[in-house]
C-alpha cells in the first residue's frame, strides 16, 4: 500500500525556493542582488538548494546521500530562525528560505519514513524521530513568521520567547503545579479508587448494576466540570475543592470500565473455576481482575487527561493565588500571554508524562494483553 | 411484567435514583442545618421542632445544597415563567451555549473528518502530524480557552465565534482520531477482496473504508459533542457579558446563588444529553440504513 | 458382554433430561440418557452438533442442571462431586490464562485448592512431564503452540490427581497431524494413570482408536443411539487404524450415526 507521491515535485521545490533564499535579497530594503551581505546564510542556502535539487532527481544516488538532504535542511533551519532574530531582515529571499526549509523538512520526513525499518529498536526510534522532525519544523515556522510578520507578543508570543519565560520563571511554575498537582492527585486517586471499589462491590448485585451502568454512561457525557462553583462553595478555595471536583469527574468512568472488565472474562474460563469449586473471591483474584485489568487501565488513562481538566477548570472559579488554572486566567487578564502559554507548555507536559508512565505500568502489568504481544510499540 | 420490569433497566435507574433523591434530602438537612440553626437564632426563636428544622433546611434561599424540588421550581420559573428573550431566562442562555457549541461542533467535526482521510492516504502526514493529534488527547488543551477568547477579543471578535473555535478545537482532534481509527479498521482480508475486484482507492474508500468507519466515527463524535459543550462553558466564564451556562455558573458562584448554579448546571446536563441522544440517533440510522443489525 | 475392567461405576445417570427454554420454544437438549461409565473406562460420546454430548458432560460436570432425571458421579450428586473436587475437565480450547506462565496455570487448580508451595511445584513438575513439557514451565501460553497449550491444559486437569478426567472435544481445534500424536500421547497417559476419561468428539477415528465405550449419539432431542464396546489391547498404536477389527467398529459407529441423522430430517 503506497500513499499517494509527490516526493519529487516537493524537492524540486524546495530547491527552486532555496536557490532563491541563497542569491534574492534577504534584508529589508535593499534592492537587487546583495551577495556580499549574509554569505554564510547564502551559502547554507545555496548548499540546501544543490542537494534539494539533486534530491529531486531521479537518478540513483549513493546510499549515504539520501541523508544529504536532511543534514542541509537542519544546517538552514537553524540559520533562518538565527537570521530572524537579527534586525532588518524581511526580504523576499527570507520568506523563500523559509519555504525552503520548511519543503525539504516535509521530504526530510518523507526520507525518514522510506528508510524507516518494520520493527526493531531502529525503527521505534525512527518512529519517535518524525513527530520531532514535525514538531521542530512547526517551531522554526512559528519563530520565524512570528518575528518576521511582527505578530505583537500579546497576540502571539515566538517560542524563544515562551521559552524564556518558562526558565525565568520556574519558581512560579512550580509552585502552581504543586498546588494544582495535589487536587489532581487526591482527587484522582479516590476518584479511581472510589470507582474500582464500588465495581467490585455492585458486582454482586446485578440490580445495582442495572441501575447504575446507564446513570454512570449518561454521567460520563455530562458537563461535570460545572460542579467546580459548587465544590469551591463547599470546599474552599484551596486544593481540597479541586480534589472534590476531580473525584466526581473521574469516578463514573472507572466505575463503567470496571464493570465492563469485570464481565470481560470468558465463559470457559469461568466454567473452568467453577469446576475447581472456587470460591466467589478466588475467581475475582486470580480470573476476573487480571481479565479485567486492561479495561481498568483504559479508565485510568482517560481519567488522567480528566483529573487535569477538572482541577484547571476549577481553579478558573476561585483559589489561593497560586495554581495552574489560575495562572492561566490571570495572566490571560494581564495580557501577558507568554506566561500562559508557559503554563500550558508545563500542564501539557504534566498531563503527557502522567499518562506516558500509566501506560508504561499499563505494559508491565498487562503485558499478556493480545495489543501487546507482537512486539512493535 | 413484574419479573420483565426487574430484568430490565428501567426499575433498577428508577430505584438508584430514588435512593440517591432521599440521600439528596437527607444531605441537604445535614449542609443546611448549620445555617438554620443561626438563621433561628437571629429570629429569636430558641426552640424549634425538628420537624421545623428540617423544612427549613428545604427551603433557604442560598442553601448549601439546594435540594431538587427547589431546583426544579427554579428551572420551571427560569424556563417557562420568563420569556425567552429576557437575560433571566435559562432558554435564553441555553441557546446562547447551545448555538456556539453546535456550530463549533460542525466545523470541528468536518475539519477532522477531513484530516482523517488525508490522514489515512498520505503517509507522511500519518508518521508526522498523527501521534501529536493522538498525545493532544492526553493533555488538557481545554486551558487554552480562555487565551483564545481574550486574543480573539483583541480582534473584535466577540459573541458566538471565539465560543465556537474552542468547541471546534476539542471535537476535532477525537474525531480525528477516532475516523482515522475507522478508516483503518477493515481487515486485511477485506482489502484483499477489494483488491481481488482491482478497485481503485476511490472505490476501496467509498465502498470499504468509509461504511466500516461509522461506528468508530460515530462513537467520538459522541465525545466530541460533549467536549464541544465542556468547552464553551468554559469559554463563557472567560467572557461572561455574553451569557450562556458558563456565565451564569459564574454568576451563581459570585453571589453565592446556590440554586441557580445547581438549575444551570441541571440545564447543561440536559442539553449535553439531547446532543448526545440525538448523534445516537443520527448513529443508528446511519448504521440501518447501512444494514448493520438493529 | 465381557467387562475388561473392574466394574465400579463412577458416573451413573438415568432417565436424564434437560430442556433449555428459549425464545423459539423448548430445545430437548437431552432426552432420557440412561448410561453408566465404570471405574477405568475410556468413554467417548460421539455424535454430530447439538446432539447434546457437550451437554451431558456439563451436566455431570455440575456446569449445567437437568431438568429430569438423576445424575450421580462417584455416588454423589454432580454438585457434591464438584466441591469435593472430584473431576479434572479440559475444555474445547486451552483456556489457560495469559497472565500466568505454563508452570503457573498448571498451579492454578492447586492455589484453589490450597496446597502448600513445595507440594505445588513438586506436582507442576510432575505435570509438564506428564505431557511432555519440561522446560516450558516459565513461558507464557501465547509463547507456545497450539497442540503445546492444550496439553498444559490436561496437565493442569490432571495437577491435582482427579480419577475422573472430562475432555470435552480437547483436540477440536487442532490440525490432524498434531491431533494423532495428542491421541497416542493421551491413550500413553490413561494407560499409565488408571483413570476413568469421558470424551465428547466428533471424529470417528479418534473414538474408536481411544476408547473402551464409544456412546453415539442423536440430535433432537439429544438421546443415546448406541453403545459399543471395543477392547483394543492397551498398547496399540496409530497403525491398529488400518487393521479390519478397528474399520469394523467405526463402520458401526458411521452407521449409528447415519441413522440417528435419518430420522431428525
Amino acid at each position: 500500500m503506497t500513499g499517494v507521491k509527490f516526493h519529487r515535485p516537493i524537492a524540486l521545490l524546495a530547491g527552486i525556493l532555496a536557490i532563491f533564499a541563497a542569491v534574492a535579497p534577504i534584508d529589508l530594503g535593499v534592492d537587487g542582488l546583495a551577495l556580499g551581505d549574509h554569505l554564510w546564510s547564502r551559502m547554507v542556502f545555496g548548499i540546501l538548494g544543490v542537494t534539494a535539487l539533486r534530491d529531486s532527481q531521479d537518478t540513483p544516488q549513493p546510499a549515504n546521500a539520501i541523508w544529504n538532504l536532511p543534514f542541509a535542511a537542519l544546517l538552514a533551519a537553524v540559520e533562518i530562525v538565527d537570521l530572524a532574530h537579527m534586525s532588518g531582515v524581511r526580504g523576499w529571499g527570507f520568506f523563500c528560505g523559509i519555504g525552503g526549509v520548511w519543503l525539504s523538512a516535509w521530504r526530510t520526513v518523507d526520507i525518514v519514513i522510506a528508510r524507516t525499518p518494520t520493527r526493531g529498536r531502529r525503527a521505534q526510534f525512527m518512529r519517535l524521530l518524525v513527530p520531532m522532525i514535525f514538531g521542530a519544523t512547526l517551531l522554526v515556522m512559528w519563530e520565524t513568521l512570528a518575528i518576521s510578520l511582527e505578530v505583537p507578543k500579546v497576540i502571539l508570543p515566538t517560542p524563544f520567547a515562551i521559552l524564556l519565560r518558562l526558565v525565568t520563571s520556574v519558581p512560579t511554575l512550580a509552585a502552581d503545579f504543586v498546588q494544582t498537582a495535589q487536587g489532581v492527585i487526591a482527587g484522582y486517586a479516590i476518584g479511581c479508587g472510589a470507582g474500582v471499589l464500588i465495581a467490585i462491590v455492585i458486582d454482586r448485585v446485578p440490580f445495582l448494576q442495572r441501575g447504575l451502568l446507564p446513570l454512570g454512561n449518561l454521567v460520563s457525557a455530562l458537563p461535570i466540570v460545572g460542579v467546580a462553583p459548587i465544590m469551591v462553595m463547599w470546599f474552599g478555595f484551596d486544593w481540597q475543592s479541586k480534589a472534590a471536583v476531580v473525584v466526581i469527574m473521574t469516578f463514573f468512568p472507572m466505575l463503567v470500565n470496571t464493570v465492563a472488565g469485570l464481565s470481560a472474562a470468558g465463559h470457559m474460563e469461568r466454567d473452568l473455576m467453577k469446576t475447581y469449586a472456587a470460591s466467589y473471591n478466588q475467581t475475582l483474584l486470580d480470573l476476573r481482575l487480571p481479565a479485567a485489568l486492561p479495561f481498568i487501565f483504559n479508565g485510568l488513562k482517560i481519567n488522567s487527561t480528566l483529573a487535569f481538566i477538572g482541577a484547571i477548570v476549577a481553579e478558573f472559579f476561585g483559589t489561593p493565588i497560586v495554581g495552574m488554572g489560575f495562572r492561566i486566567n490571570t495572566e490571560v487578564g494581564r495580557m501577558n500571554i507568554d506566561m500562559v502559554w508557559a503554563t500550558i507548555v508545563v500542564a501539557g507536559v504534566a498531563g503527557s508524562l502522567f499518562y506516558g508512565l500509566l501506560a508504561l505500568v499499563e505494559r508491565r502489568a498487562t503485558f499478556w494483553h493480545a495489543s501487546y504481544r507482537q512486539g512493535v510499540m | 411484567m413484574l419479573n420483565a420490569l426487574w430484568q430490565g433497566k428501567t426499575l433498577p435507574v428508577l430505584a438508584v435514583c430514588a435512593v440517591l433523591a432521599v440521600f439528596w434530602y437527607a444531605g441537604s438537612v445535614w449542609l443546611n442545618a448549620d445555617m438554620q440553626r443561626d438563621a433561628f437564632a437571629n429570629a429569636g426563636k430558641a426552640d424549634f421542632t425538628m420537624a421545623e428544622l428540617i423544612d427549613g433546611t428545604w427551603s433557604q434561599e442560598r442553601p448549601k445544597l439546594p435540594t431538587p424540588g427547589q431546583i426544579l421550581v427554579e428551572l420551571n420559573k427560569t424556563i417557562l415563567d420568563t420569556a425567552p428573550t429576557s437575560k433571566r431566562s435559562l432558554v435564553y442562555h441555553g441557546s446562547v451555549t447551545v448555538s456556539a457549541t453546535l456550530l463549533g461542533f460542525l466545523i470541528g467535526s468536518v475539519l477532522g473528518m477531513g484530516l482523517a482521510v488525508l490522514v489515512v492516504h498520505v503517509k507522511s502526514l500519518d508518521r508526522s502530524l498523527m501521534p501529536w493529534v493522538v498525545a493532544s488527547q492526553t493533555i488538557p488543551i481545554i486551558a487554552l480557552a480562555p487565551m483564545i477568547v481574550v486574543i480573539m477579543n483583541q480582534f473584535d471578535i466577540t459573541g458566538l465565534v471565539p465560543k465556537a473555535v474552542i468547541a471546534a478545537y476539542l471535537s476535532f482532534f477525537p474525531v480525528t482520531v477516532g475516523m482515522v481509527k475507522g478508516l483503518r479498521s477493515p481487515d486485511p482480508l477485506q482489502l484483499d477482496l477489494m483488491r481481488t475486484y482491482s478497485a481503485d482507492r476511490l472505490q476501496i474508500f467509498l465502498k470499504l473504508r468509509v461504511p466500516a468507519s461509522m461506528p468508530f466515527l460515530f462513537a467520538s463524535l459522541k465525545v466530541a459533542v460533549a467536549a464541544s459543550l465542556v468547552g464553551t462553558v468554559v469559554a463563557e466564564l472567560t467572557k461572561s457579558e455574553d451569557g450562556g451556562f458558563g456565565a451564569r455558573l459564574l454568576a451563581g458562584s459570585y453571589y453565592g446563588q446556590t440554586i441557580q448554579i445547581w438549575s444551570a448546571l441541571f440545564a447543561a446536563a440536559a442539553c449535553a444529553w439531547v446532543l448526545v441522544t440525538l448523534v445516537g440517533i443520527a448513529d443508528r440510522l446511519v448504521t440501518r440504513a447501512m444494514g448493520a443489525r438493529p | 458382554m465381557v467387562r475388561s475392567e473392574s466394574a465400579s461405576p463412577v458416573i451413573e445417570t438415568s432417565d436424564l433430561s434437560l430442556t433449555f427454554e428459549t425464545g423459539d420454544g423448548p430445545v430437548h437438549a437431552l432426552s432420557n440418557i440412561s448410561l453408566t461409565i465404570n471405574k477405568g473406562e475410556f468413554v467417548s460420546l460421539i455424535g454430530p452438533s447439538g446432539c447434546g454430548k457437550t451437554t451431558l458432560m456439563r451436566v455431570i460436570a455440575d456446569l449445567e442442571q437437568p431438568t429430569e432425571g438423576s445424575v450421580s458421579v462417584n455416588g454423589m450428586s454432580p454438585h457434591d462431586a464438584r466441591l469435593k473436587r472430584a473431576y479434572g475437565y479440559v475444555f474445547q480450547a486451552p483456556a489457560l490464562y495469559p497472565w500466568r506462565t505454563i508452570g503457573k496455570n498448571i498451579a492454578l487448580p492447586l492455589e484453589i485448592m490450597g496446597y502448600s508451595k513445595e507440594e505445588r511445584a513438586e506436582r507442576v513438575c510432575k505435570g509438564l512431564e506428564l505431557v511432555n513439557l519440561t522446560g516450558f514451565e516459565k513461558k507464557f501460553p501465547w509463547q507456545l503452540s497450539g497442540g503445546m497449550q492444550q496439553r498444559a491444559s490436561i496437565a493442569r486437569a490432571l495437577s491435582f490427581d482427579p480419577d475422573l478426567l472430562l475432555m470435552d472435544e480437547p483436540f477440536g481445534a487442532l490440525d490432524e497431524i498434531v491431533r494423532d500424536k495428542l491421541n497416542e500421547q493421551l491413550l500413553r497417559l490413561w494407560e499409565k494413570t488408571q483413570k476413568t476419561v469421558v470424551f465428547v468428539t466428533h471424529s470417528i477415528p479418534e473414538a474408536v482408536f481411544l476408547s473402551t465405550k464409544i456412546v453415539v449419539m442423536s440430535p433432537r432431542p439429544g438421546k443415546i443411539h448406541d453403545v459399543i464396546e471395543c477392547h483394543f489391547p492397551r498398547d496399540r498404536t496409530l497403525d491398529i487404524r488400518e487393521t479390519p477389527e478397528f474399520l469394523d467398529v467405526a463402520n458401526r459407529v458411521r452407521q449409528g450415526l447415519r441413522e440417528g441423522h435419518s430420522y431428525v430430517d
